[in-house]
């Protein structure tokens, strides 16, 4: 596409839209929102980036090595921090039964494991929306 | 049964709702079916928002988009009419 | 003549069907009411204690991140084999049109 107006718009809005998203992601626990809604905004925004400025600046942007990195270390790093119940030993994915400190409600790290696996599902959305949508955009062969 | 203000708008709402649902099958051209699936999507988080559940408002909202975005890129590497 | 028969025998299975979904319809308990059997105890568990418990003020994370976190393991997992079908598809037909 190469319409002037959008882009110079589009250069501007797009960080704010990326920042937002990983707002709601960071405080998906003391704000409404969460961290599927957060990633999705985070992959939303990269999908306009790269519908605007065209597929290969996209993926320039967000090469395929660092979303099959995220991709398979988001899921695992739910794995790892179950596996701090079972190492402290209580039961798999415990948070408080965990002895862990929940900090003042509130603050942005109160919740104990809660706000990391928040930063590992939201990271893990935002990448399955952006492969989803440069798997199907990519030109047959 | 007794009925608030709110009631009201929320069958305007689910009015609308199954219209689209209803749209969306016998409109023929899948693109314009796809753009009407987008409105079904922002009615749905409207509803969301009026039954006090902001997240599940901003997590449909977002999904929507999404979800609509990707169908249109299917549209557009398939066939657009249905046959 | 046949087809007239068939299409009588779906009309009655229909309309059947349709019977009974409506009165399990009229059984069901009016929308919103506070007395309803969904507002039982873990709900209340879930109100009064979620803050105490998981020290996390919004309720809905605190559910779907701690109270069923196995519920939320699965759903990515779910999203990962997603992309893996997609990508595993895709590539897939992709590569049989280059060889051709």
């Amino acid at each position: 596409m190469k319409d002037f107006i959008l882009k110079r718009i589009a250069s501007i809005v797009l960080p704010f839209i990326c920042i937002y998203g990983f707002y709601v992601i960071f405080h998906g626990h003391v704000s409404p929102g969460g961290s599927f809604a957060g990633g999705i905004i985070v992959g939303l925004s990269f999908i306009a980036f790269s519908t605007i400025y065209g597929i290969e600046k996209g993926r320039k942007k967000l090469p395929e090595k660092v979303l099959v990195y995220a991709e398979s270390y988001g899921t695992l790093w739910y794995g790892i921090l179950g596996l701090v119940g079972i190492v402290k030993g209580v039961p798999f994915l415990a948070n408080k039964l965990a002895g862990i400190d929940m900090g003042a409600p509130g603050a942005l790290n109160s919740g104990g494991l809660i706000s990391l696996i928040g930063i590992g599902v939201g990271i893990r959305v935002a990448s399955t929306m952006v492969t989803l949508f440069f798997t199907m955009m990519e030109e047959e062969k | 049964m007794n009925f608030v203000a709110t009631d009201y708008w929320i069958m305007i709402l689910l009015s609308l709702l199954i219209i689209t649902a209803l749209a969306m099958y016998f409109i023929k051209d899948l693109l314009h079916a796809v753009i009407v699936y987008g409105a079904y999507s922002l009615i749905a988080a409207l509803i969301w928002l009026q039954m006090n559940s902001p997240d599940l408002a901003i997590t449909e909202a977002a999904a929507g988009i999404c979800t609509t975005i990707l169908m249109m890129v299917v549209v557009f590497r398939t066939s657009r009419r249905e046959e | 003549m046949k087809l007239r028969v068939r299409n009588l025998i779906i009309l009655v299975f229909v309309s059947v069907t349709i019977y009974g979904m409506l009165l399990m319809i009229a059984e069901l308990p009016p929308y919103g009411m506070p007395d309803n059997p969904v507002h039982n105890e873990v709900s209340v568990r879930y109100i009064n204690e979620a803050l105490e418990e998981t020290g996390v003020l919004n309720m809905v994370t605190s559910i779907v991140l701690d109270y069923r976190a196995y519920d939320t393991m699965f759903e990515t997992i779910v999203l990962f084999t997603a992309v893996l079908a997609v990508v595993i598809t895709v590539r897939a037909s992709n590569g049989k049109e280059k060889g051709k």
